[in-house]
């Protein structure tokens, strides 16, 4: 028997957690002992992960280090594996947790201890998302997520912390609940819950359209897409940065994620027939949430408001269901995932020296802060989708795949990109340039180390990734070209029945 | 006297509440040592109902069944009052409430249940449900210098008596209209459609329901919770609806068992209104042991619920929900219980707050309990609802399904509500410091069990398959 390495870092962190909660907790701020553990956890995690990645066959489209047991005796299996799909999001996860372990030190000013639990807690769900294979055990990873994200939210928020952790929490439940229902349909309608399974099985097609509908609705609030992303602004703004940062960088790509495997992969009728529908959502979502975040004079909500519409950017992507289109939405995932980590990581530096986050408190910051503001450019461009950047990468790949199948989707999505500009380069601008009037401003110190080689080592990746994307494109082209060759066969044989 | 062997755990239990109770009398203070006693009993009844005879008998001309199905109900029942038991002493003795009664009548009424729950025949059936009931009257009202828990005896006694009245009616109807009061003998009689079956099997239902605190017949639960002594409120959220769930699940399945389709829809809407009640009417509850009714409602809901799926999966998805409700109840009131501020109980909810700055383990056991009650994966509250809904969904009962996850999301909101109290809100004075293992134990139990659940969650469907009716 092979050594379990997904259930490794899938619990890897959930141990950590259980040795955080036994040190002691002093009344100071300083609790070392809770902060080494959880730092060497994440990094450990990291480097598995990356070990994962080397050992990663990227010729073959099955499904790698499988994993079973019995775990519901009769009908569910504890099932893990993973494929090109998901390996590179369990490598954004393990990338992001130690940043923000490191990030959280010096920010999070009360009950350090608990947050670097809960942050933990949080990381073991995540990456059980992208390794389960069961649907029932994804329902419950993806589920049980909202209890961190809910304490991270409610305890360490702002000043509206109560309101938005609840609308988090009830949106995302009521949402993922009808994919509970439509799990325990499947699974007296195909006999089990096992991905692979269904896969072969193939649901009749009459189910599918309900079925697609009710995963549609989780994924939907996930993501989020318009109308139902009310949410995320909400939580982003008074999630502390930590929690936005996990919010942004991988939450928010459960859903993408979900779409791809779930939704695609098993019901391939469902999915060719309400693409219209997701292309209508993720064009107003691209144009009208571009609009909104024009307007916006809080920073964290402007970024909010560019994640969703990046993410209508991902959907347009995945139902083109051609190849460029979907290898384009993995990486506009996995650069948006980077670039919006990283810009709110900067607007955390500024919060903690200055605890604004209106764009007016600030102008003129590059006189004060030179290195920040080199950095900040970077991921502001990042998110324009400069070329050269990770973030054109996705874009481009997206925006040639749909031109294939919908020239009128395609140029309403490019109109998306220049308000893109518009809003990161205004806000830029607003916050970096101009005079700087605000004394408090004056007194405000550059990055220091570890603020500083975090954001640095993202850029470097970010820019690496922008002018050389080909090992990510290189692990998950046999597994997006298997999805789109199946779901090709699916429709073909349903035209044919026809 | 063959037959004698099988009803042991009945005959210990009558002679100890007698022996018990001349003791009692003949002794001045002794509560302390009756106390003891009847753990020691709860917990010799347990052993010889683990080593006890295996096998199913139906004795006194089939008016007593014991199989494994009632075994289990007894076994829940025993575990369940032992831990209520050990969490409210140190109430009891706060509240100066330490009569020596207290602990006879709960054996009393768990007598009451046993023959409940074993009961294969109408009246004996209805003999063991006034014996528990008349325990559980007193002890609504055994705080009697308190207005409230007066109050709480007199409207339980009377309202329970009026539903105990329709389920006599139903009762003589039934046997009116098939000739015998056995459940077997029944469950032939009504092969053959017949009106008046149907009638007495409302009534019987409506009476069964009032009992588990159903909608639209759950009126007195409320209140009862709410002017009882918390001790009183933590064993009537727990014992008495193990009982009640399996007779419910015993009526369905065995006398009615013919005449699924016509018990199904009564089922069906009293599962939905309970669940729709339960979640909508606890959102504006201040004080916490109201929100516990009105929250045990709504779980008594899903438990209907999976017994009007009337199939087999659906018998054991009930018995799997409330053997695991208990669990979660159990731990949720022992933390109650512990929410004494200089000498006085409080029961507000707002009374919590900040109790993670305080309090940081118990409000992390609460937190476990509330999230594992709201149902959100991978606690066990979720494996109960679950299994809940793959039998309701299995009968293809969609709506229902609907219905029912809806409303976890709604009771999902009063219950992050009481942990938003407990971790967002500004701390008030602590709490007085109780170390008490008596409550601290059943706490961390609770939570080992709720956490680890997800490990092994088939555990408890083996053990249920195994006292499977079917």
């Amino acid at each position: 028997m092979n050594f379990p390495i997904l259930s490794s870092i899938t619990f890897l962190p959930l141990i950590g957690a259980f040795f955080v909660f036994l040190t002691k907790s002093d009344k100071g701020d300083n609790n070392r002992g809770a902060i080494y553990i959880s730092i060497f956890t994440t990094f450990v995690n990291f480097f598995i992960s990356l070990f994962l990645w080397y050992s990663f066959d990227t010729e073959t489209s099955n499904f790698q280090f499988l994993e079973e047991i019995n775990w519901i005796s009769g009908f569910i299996k504890f099932k893990f594996g993973i494929d090109g799909i998901s390996i590179l999001f369990i490598i954004l996860t393990t990338l992001i947790t130690p940043i923000c372990v490191i990030s959280c030190i010096n920010s999070v000013k009360i009950r350090l201890k608990e947050f670097l639990i809960a942050i933990l807690v949080l990381e073991t769900f995540m990456i059980g998302v992208f390794c389960s294979l069961d649907l029932v055990i994804f329902y419950l990873f993806f589920e049980a997520g909202l209890i961190p994200m809910f304490l991270i939210i409610g305890i360490w928020g702002g000043t509206r912390k109560v309101y938005s952790a609840f609308k988090f929490f009830l949106f995302t439940l009521l949402g993922s609940i009808l994919m509970l229902i439509a799990i325990i349909a499947i699974y007296w309608i195909t006999g089990t819950t096992d991905v692979t399974q269904i896969y072969e099985i193939k649901i009749p097609q009459e189910f599918q359209y309900l079925l697609w509908l009710a995963f549609f609705s989780s994924f939907a609030v996930k993501l989020p897409m318009w109308p139902v992303h009310t949410w995320l602004p909400d939580a982003h703004v008074e999630a502390p940065t930590a929690g936005s940062v996990i919010l942004a960088a991988i939450l928010l790509k459960m859903g993408g994620y979900g779409f791809l495997r779930f939704s695609v992969g098993m019901f391939p009728i469902a999915s060719e027939y309400f693409t219209p529908l997701i292309f209508a959502l993720s064009i107003i979502a691209v144009i009208y949430t571009s609009l909104v975040a024009l307007m916006q004079d809080d920073m964290k909500k402007l970024i909010a408001y560019s994640s969703v519409a990046h993410m209508g950017f991902v959907t347009i992507g995945i139902f083109t269901f051609n190849k460029q289109g979907i290898e384009g939405s993995l990486i506009q995932m996995l650069s948006h995932g980077l670039i919006s980590a990283a810009l709110f990581l900067c607007v955390g530096v500024l919060y903690d020296r200055t605890h604004s986050r209106l764009i007016k408190t600030y102008g003129g910051i590059v006189q004060v802060l030179p290195k920040y503001s080199i950095l900040f450019m970077v991921f502001a461009l990042g998110t324009l989708g400069l070329p050269g950047t990770f973030g054109f990468v996705g874009e481009f790949l997206v925006l040639v795949g749909t031109f294939k199948v919908n020239i009128l989707v395609a140029i309403i999505a490019s109109i998306g990109v220049i308000l893109a500009a518009a809003y990161i380069l205004w806000l830029y601008k607003r916050v970096v340039f101009g005079k700087l009037e605000n004394d408090q401003l004056k007194k405000i110190k550059d990055v220091n180390l570890s603020e500083g080689s975090i954001l640095l080592f993202l850029c470097l990746l970010i820019i690496f990734f922008g002018f050389y994307p080909e090992p990510l494109l290189e692990t998950i082209r046999v597994s997006v070209d298997n999805l789109i060759n199946n779901y090709n066969l699916e429709i073909t044989r349903n035209i044919a029945l026809k | 006297m063959y037959e004698l062997k099988f009803i042991i755990p009945e005959i210990f239990l009558s002679i100890t509440i007698f022996t018990l109770l001349i003791f009692g009398v003949f002794k001045k203070n002794s509560f302390e040592i009756i106390y003891r006693l009847t753990i020691l009993t709860i917990f010799s009844l347990i052993l010889i109902i683990l080593t006890g005879e295996n096998q199913s008998a139906k004795i006194f001309s089939e008016s007593f069944v014991v199989d494994k199905f009632s075994l289990y109900s007894k076994f829940l029942i025993l575990v369940s009052c032992f831990f209520v038991l050990l969490i409210s002493k140190k109430y009891i003795i706060d509240i100066k409430n330490d009569k020596f009664e207290y602990p006879i009548i709960i054996l009393l009424s768990i007598l009451g249940m046993f023959i409940i729950v074993s009961s294969n025949d109408l009246i004996l059936f209805y003999l063991g449900l006034e014996l528990q009931s008349l325990a559980l009257y007193i002890l609504a009202s055994i705080d009697r210098d308190n207005i409230k828990s007066s109050e709480a005896g007199i409207k339980y006694f009377v309202l329970s008596a009026l539903s105990s009245g329709l389920l006599l009616y139903g009762c003589s109807l039934v046997y009116g209209f098939t000739g015998s009061t056995n459940f077997d003998q029944i469950a032939l009689m009504t092969v053959d459609f017949n009106t008046g079956i149907i009638f007495g099997m409302v009534f019987i239902i409506v009476g069964l329901a009032f009992k588990i605190s159903a909608v639209p017949f759950h009126m007195w639960s409320p209140d009862v919770y709410e002017g009882s002594p918390t001790s009183v409120t933590s064993f009537f959220s727990v014992v008495p609806k193990i009982a009640g769930v399996s007779i419910f699940i015993k009526f369905m399945y065995l006398p009615f068992r013919e005449i699924l389709t016509e018990w199904q829809y009564i089922l069906v809407f009293m599962s939905i209104a309970s669940m729709i009640l339960g979640a909508v009417a606890a959102i504006g509850q201040k004080n916490i042991k109201r929100l516990m009714a009105y929250s045990s409602i709504g779980h008594i809901g899903y438990a209907i619920a999976g017994i009007a799926a009337g199939s087999e999966n659906g018998f054991k998805s009930t018995m799997v929900y409330i053997s695991i409700y208990v669990v979660m109840n159990i731990g949720a009131f022992a933390c109650i219980l512990l929410m004494k501020r200089g000498n006085k109980y409080v029961e507000e909810i707002d009374e919590l707050s900040g109790l993670s700055k305080n309090h940081p383990l118990i409000s992390l056991g609460l937190l476990i309990i509330l999230f594992s009650l709201a149902g959100i994966p991978p606690l066990a509250g979720f494996f109960a609802k679950f299994y809940i809904f793959m039998a309701v969904i299995e009968s293809e009962m969609y709506t229902l399904a609907i219905i029912g996850l809806v409303t976890t999301v709604v009771s999902a909101f009063y219950y992050i509500r009481i942990i938003k109290v407990m971790y967002f809100d500004d701390a008030r004075k602590p709490f007085e410091k109780i170390i008490d293992y008596k409550i601290h134990g059943p706490i961390l139990l609770s939570c080992i069990i709720l956490t680890s659940f997800f490990l092994y969650p088939s555990f408890l469907n083996e053990i249920v398959s195994k006292v499977s009716m079917f």
